[in-house]
């Protein structure tokens, strides 16, 4: 790889870099600061935040909240957005040409304005309980990034395997299962990966949904640094960055997250 | 291994369409057991939605589709038994090699051993037996036709159909394989369809051919009459009759009939090659039946055009009174110039009878 860089285009590579990392590097030092105060560099190291993150008792239930939630919309979105992206990758020519911009809509709206309407309709009107409708909501909030990353991966799909395997014996439902499915396998880990972190990361659409007693993790940081201006914030975040690194190293490990992001 | 016998496919009065557009309408075909019919023509002649009706991916809105005894027009695909290898080769991507050409065996309840073992013996006859634990993408085109070649053969279905396998191959690759097609084909004596859009192709491989356009067989004939005798003027054009010259016959003689084109040339045709000549028919020739000869020589006078080489012969452009004609010339003659007069003498037995246009 001997290609010559221009040293412009390197040294914006490098500061782009820098804008990108630069902020975590902030949160880490912070995060592992002994003072009582949110600052950087850190004076001496100390893991009490992180022991103090640990033993609040409402983050701890925020993040079992958020990842309940996160889970449960991620698996719900995945179970609407397969067959969805299916439909409209495999009949193309049989929807009108507005039918999959029906599913971006979402992206649209701004969330404040989502999570209100939310809250109005799904909490005051329905009087749902707030966990079915924090589901229901991220639910909503995610199913684009689904449907845009299943699309994608099945419009990579020939769909003529799927025939030939029904005109070998096998049903055509079947077929979606044992066919498709296996097919698109990194293009659903990818929709999974970004439906998760945008629900677990989500704090508009939250606020309007969480009542007394549940709040996602994000709320909670938020209600917290309202309130407090110690470290702890930066502790929490160092933990989310830990379990994303974590999830992203595993799914590294067992499917080859080339293959994901392709 | 087992062998199923091999079965008739009629198709009787079958229509088919999308939406409001008529694809098909009414057409029959019978192929014997254990034959080989291409269904030839253009794009959008009608051959595809032929296939995929036979295959069951459409249903057709008329007439019905019978394998032997079993009218299939209304069995839904996974149960009509057929083997398709398809032009893009559709094999299952996330099965190895040995599990795709299995699949088949797999959805008909055979044990593991066994179909593997099958299919074991399916790429050997197919020379793929060193690639059985590869992906589909590590092979190359002609061995992943090779592998869905088997995978259609494995399951020994009473038919077997082809929707233009070779065409994403290179030339070579293409004559190899359909001759590797044909002896399998032949081998296990499976009744088989075989669409394609090459003249060449479909005449070196077939029993008969069906020559289609627009929704209807216009000719189903052995190679052989298809390149002699072509029914109508379509069939003529398609199977290399590049030159169709309208004529009236002003003469007969027992069975030696004089002919006269538009611009007064007459010829002389025997009914003994070419049966019954009616008072008006076209004459259809093909370039090597138009050879250049001096003025004043018989024949269809003409100005000649532009000459180009192909090879075996040289080809010239030429202007007559009825119309522009295509003319080839040997190779050692010397060009007589562009505008020069000449005249093109016909050779009967490179030419066919064809009925008048309707008028």
């Amino acid at each position: 790889m001997g290609r010559k860089v221009h040293p412009l285009l390197g040294i914006s590579a490098g500061l782009v870099f820098l804008f990108l990392i630069a902020p975590l590097v902030l949160v880490l030092g912070a995060a592992f600061n002994d003072a009582t105060y949110l600052a950087f560099p850190p004076q001496s190291l100390s893991l009490r935040w992180f022991e103090r993150v640990l033993s609040l008792q409402n983050f701890m239930d925020a993040f079992l909240v958020s990842l309940t939630v996160a889970i449960s919309a991620t698996a719900l979105a995945l179970l609407v957005g397969i067959p969805t992206s299916y439909a409209i990758v495999k009949h193309r020519g049989s929807f009108p040409s507005w039918f999959s911009s029906v599913f971006f809509l979402p992206l649209l709206v701004p969330e404040i304005v989502f999570g209100f309407s939310l809250l109005k309709t799904v909490i005051v009107a329905l009087e749902l309980p707030v966990m079915t409708a924090l589901i229901a909501g991220h639910t909503i909030l995610v199913l684009p990034y689904a449907v845009r990353v299943l699309g994608a991966s099945l419009s990579n799909f020939d769909f003529s395997a799927e025939e030939a395997a029904v005109s070998l014996g096998m049903h055509p439902l079947k077929t979606v299962l044992a066919v498709v499915l296996p097919n698109i396998k990194a293009g659903i880990l990818a929709a999974f990966i970004l439906a998760f972190i945008t629900s677990l990361n989500d704090v508009s659409v939250s606020l309007f949904l969480t009542g007394p007693g549940v709040s996602t993790l994000q709320v909670e940081v938020l209600t917290y640094v309202e309130q407090y201006f110690d470290p702890s914030v930066a502790a929490v975040s160092v933990l989310l960055m830990a379990i994303t690194l974590v999830v992203m190293v595993v799914l590294e490990r067992s499917f080859g997250l080339a293959n994901v992001v392709k | 291994m087992k062998m199923t016998p091999s079965e008739p496919l009629v198709l009787d009065r079958v229509s088919a369409s999308y939406g409001n557009t008529e694809i098909l309408k009414d057409l029959s075909l019978d192929v014997r057991p254990g034959e080989l019919v291409s269904l030839l023509g253009s794009s959008g002649c009608g051959k595809t939605t032929t296939l995929r009706l036979v295959a069951g991916f459409l249903t057709p809105t008329r007439g019905s589709i019978r394998i032997g005894e079993r009218d299939v027009s209304r069995v839904p695909v996974h149960k009509r038994n057929i083997g398709i290898v398809f032009q893009n080769y559709a094999l299952l991507p996330h099965l190895t090699v040995r599990d795709n050409v299995a699949f088949g065996l797999k959805q008909r309840g055979v044990g593991k051993t066994e179909r593997d073992r099958q299919a074991m013996e399916m790429l050997e006859t197919v020379g793929l037996t060193g690639l059985a634990d590869r992906l589909p993408s590590a092979l190359s085109g002609g061995q992943k036709q090779r592998v869905a070649l088997a995978r259609a053969l494995v399951i020994r279905p009473p038919l077997l159909m082809f929707d233009e396998p070779l065409s994403n191959l290179d030339a070579k690759l293409r004559v190899d394989m359909r001759v590797h097609i044909r002896l399998l084909q032949k081998a296990n004596e499976r009744t088989a369809i075989y669409v394609t859009h090459d003249q060449e192709e479909a005449f070196a491989i077939s029993d008969r051919v069906a020559i289609m356009d627009a929704g209807r067989i216009v000719q189903l004939d052995t190679p052989e009459v298809l390149y002699r005798r072509p029914v109508n003027e379509f069939v003529a054009r398609f199977v290399g009759f590049e030159n169709i010259l309208p004529m009236q016959v002003i003469e007969r003689r027992g069975k030696f009939v004089t002919a006269a084109l538009a611009g007064g040339a007459t010829l002389d045709l025997n009914q003994a090659e070419f049966g019954i000549i009616p008072d008006h028919f076209l004459l259809a020739c093909r370039p090597e039946g138009l050879r250049l000869a001096a003025p004043g020589n018989a024949g269809v006078p003409v100005t000649l055009g532009m000459r180009t080489y192909l090879g075996r012969a040289y080809q010239y452009q030429c202007d007559s009174d009825a119309g522009p004609l295509i003319a080839h010339g040997a190779v050692d003659e010397a060009h007589p110039g562009v505008g020069t007069q000449a005249v093109l003498s016909v050779a009967p037995q490179q030419c066919a009878i064809l009925p008048a246009a309707k008028s």
